[in-house]
């Protein structure tokens, strides 16, 4: 079962965020659809749409291996599920 | 492709880690309609074994819901059916085992409240009735998670003045026996007129008669989202705009409750009752109602102008909720009770606010008199006093009312009472020391008014 969900990576600025971010996903058969990312003031933005591969990745096992690499990186990452955000800002 | 916006998710990350959006309550109601028997042993028996069945799976299933979504759930919750109706067929004087039950089955379901100790007796007490209203001081002393709540008055009946004495009575002996611990049991316990059948949020939740045999019902957040959405506007910016602004948020609340209510209905397999659209806060700073009014312009909450505001806010969360769910239900009215809300605490300390202000407060909202503390040696006819007109408000207004207080034992105005968690800390705030003695205890009802003769 595919499961669309928004990533979002926000933090200080420094080489190989996407390189780290893009590895775990790979990892976890999260498959990227879509990138938005930008720099603002030195504050790193990023979101992502992704499908998770539930049947072979969990949702929360991604989640538990994003949480790694956010620690990582000292930065904030959040992978949640992409209906949230079509309910709460669409009619 | 990328539909949303970044702006949008962030908007939405702001929204719970910086201004506390959550979902206050999931709340699954239980109907216990089947668990009457001859005694109030076996009575408990088998409301311990439904409830527990029933709601197996309720925390692990919400817990996946907030880790997925990424919007934290305060609280999950049970309700079930008014005790003293499935009571009626039990020859019994004490419920308290029932009670005890109840709590066992909330510990063993992993909840921190259950409701539904309840009784509706706003036109008369019939044996179930009597015997619950009698066992509510040793139930709620007695257990932890335990929520009582009695419906005195109605629109459609008028106030049952003796109900409320007997309630205020009541409240007392709970103080008293609760004494310990800033007689905590009279915040697990709330009166009410037009009492809802399918309200999520405690003191007061209970499963109706009129539902099927386990719901799902949200209550949804955002005194914080809506506060820093005001506070970012001009001064300038007029009402219609603040009204505005306050709908528009409200719709973004109250899709991710209808969000939430959806996916927790299909995940236990359960019927998706209702979203309720309260601005509920917390002690927790800035998740506030009384800070909503405050960046409305008010200097602090219970200055002229603090009802205006509060309507005005009432109103703009109902409407941008209704675009937001078509299962709007509940009690679905902002609350406003003191101990949980610390700007409502400050404006108390400050002198700002008092229980008048309160009362008339109550006219354009939710429960109004929720949550206060009293000192511990008002008279009882002063606090049926304080609730009938409470009912007053909502039976004339065809509208939901109920108070809760906590006349604190051994405490006096002025005094500080803390009992912890949701319910929070209060300054003892001071009653109208004239009598209503001579009302209330002329007993009888007080006849419904000419406006409930609608059909």
């Amino acid at each position: 079962m595919q499961t669309r969900a928004i990533l979002s990576v926000l933090g200080a600025d420094r080489v190989g965020i996407v390189a780290a971010i893009a590895t775990a996903l790979a990892e976890n058969s999260v498959n990227i659809e879509d990138i938005q990312q930008s720099i603002l003031s030195g504050v790193f933005s990023m979101t992502m749409l992704v499908s998770v591969d539930e049947e072979s990745h969990p949702f929360e096992e991604v989640q538990a291996r994003l949480a790694d690499v956010a620690e990582q990186l000292g930065m904030q990452v959040t992978l949640q599920r992409e209906d949230v955000f079509r309910f709460m800002h669409r009619v | 492709m990328l539909n949303i916006s970044p702006e949008e998710i962030v908007e939405t990350l702001l929204m719970v880690h910086q201004q506390h959006l959550d979902i206050r309550t999931v709340t699954l109601g239980i109907s216990i309609g089947d668990c009457g028997a001859d005694s109030s042993d076996e009575m408990a028996r088998r409301l311990y074994d439904k409830v527990t069945h029933a709601a197996e799976r309720l925390v692990p299933v919400c817990e996946a819901i907030e880790r997925e979504y990424g919007i934290p759930i305060r609280n999950k919750r049970i309700a079930v059916s008014p005790v003293a109706v499935v009571a009626g067929r039990c020859a019994c004087d004490d419920l308290t085992p029932v009670a005890e039950a109840m709590d066992r089955a909330a510990e063993a379901a992993g909840v921190d409240f259950i409701g539904g100790f309840s009784a509706l007796v706003h036109k008369g007490v019939g044996a179930g009735d009597d015997a619950l209203i009698r066992s509510i001081p040793a139930a709620l002393a007695s257990t932890s998670r335990v929520c009582s709540s009695v419906n005195v008055a109605s629109t459609r009946a008028g106030i049952n003045m003796d109900a409320v004495a007997r309630m205020a009575h009541t409240i007392k002996e709970t103080a008293e026996l609760t004494a310990d611990a800033d007689s905590i049991g009279c915040a697990k316990l709330v009166v009410f007129a037009n009492m809802v059948e399918d309200n999520p949020f405690m003191a007061g939740a209970m499963h109706g008669p009129g539902e099927a045999d386990v719901v799902v019902n949200v209550g949804i957040s955002g005194p914080g989202v809506v506060r820093a959405v005001i506070a970012a506007m001009p001064p300038e910016a007029d009402l219609t705009a603040v009204a505005e602004a306050i709908k528009a948020t409200s719709f973004k609340i109250t899709r991710a409750g209808e969000l939430v209510a959806r996916e927790a209905a299909r995940r236990l397999g359960v019927a998706m009752g209702i979203v309720d659209l309260s601005l509920a806060p917390t002690p927790a700073e800035g998740d506030s109602v009384a800070e909503i009014l405050e960046a409305m312009g008010v200097e602090r909450c219970g200055a002229p102008g603090t009802t205006t505001a509060l309507a005005l806010l009432n109103d703009a969360v109902k409407k941008g909720g209704a675009m937001g769910t078509s299962s709007i239900g509940g009690l679905s009215g902002a609350f406003i009770p003191v101990s949980e809300d610390a700007g409502m605490v400050r404006a108390v300390e400050c002198g700002a606010l008092n229980l008048e202000k309160l009362e008339a407060m109550t006219a354009v909202c939710s429960v109004g008199l929720d949550m206060i503390a009293i000192p511990g040696d008002t008279p009882a006819e002063t606090i049926a006093g304080i609730i009938s007109d409470a009912c007053a408000i909502g039976v004339i207004n065809n509208k939901t009312t109920a108070a809760r207080l906590i006349p604190a034992f051994g405490k006096h105005a002025g005094d500080h009472v803390s009992w912890g968690g949701l319910l929070g800390a209060a300054p003892v705030m001071s009653v109208s020391e004239w009598s209503s003695a001579t009302l209330v205890r002329r007993g009888g009802r007080v006849p419904a008014p000419l406006g409930s003769l609608r059909n």
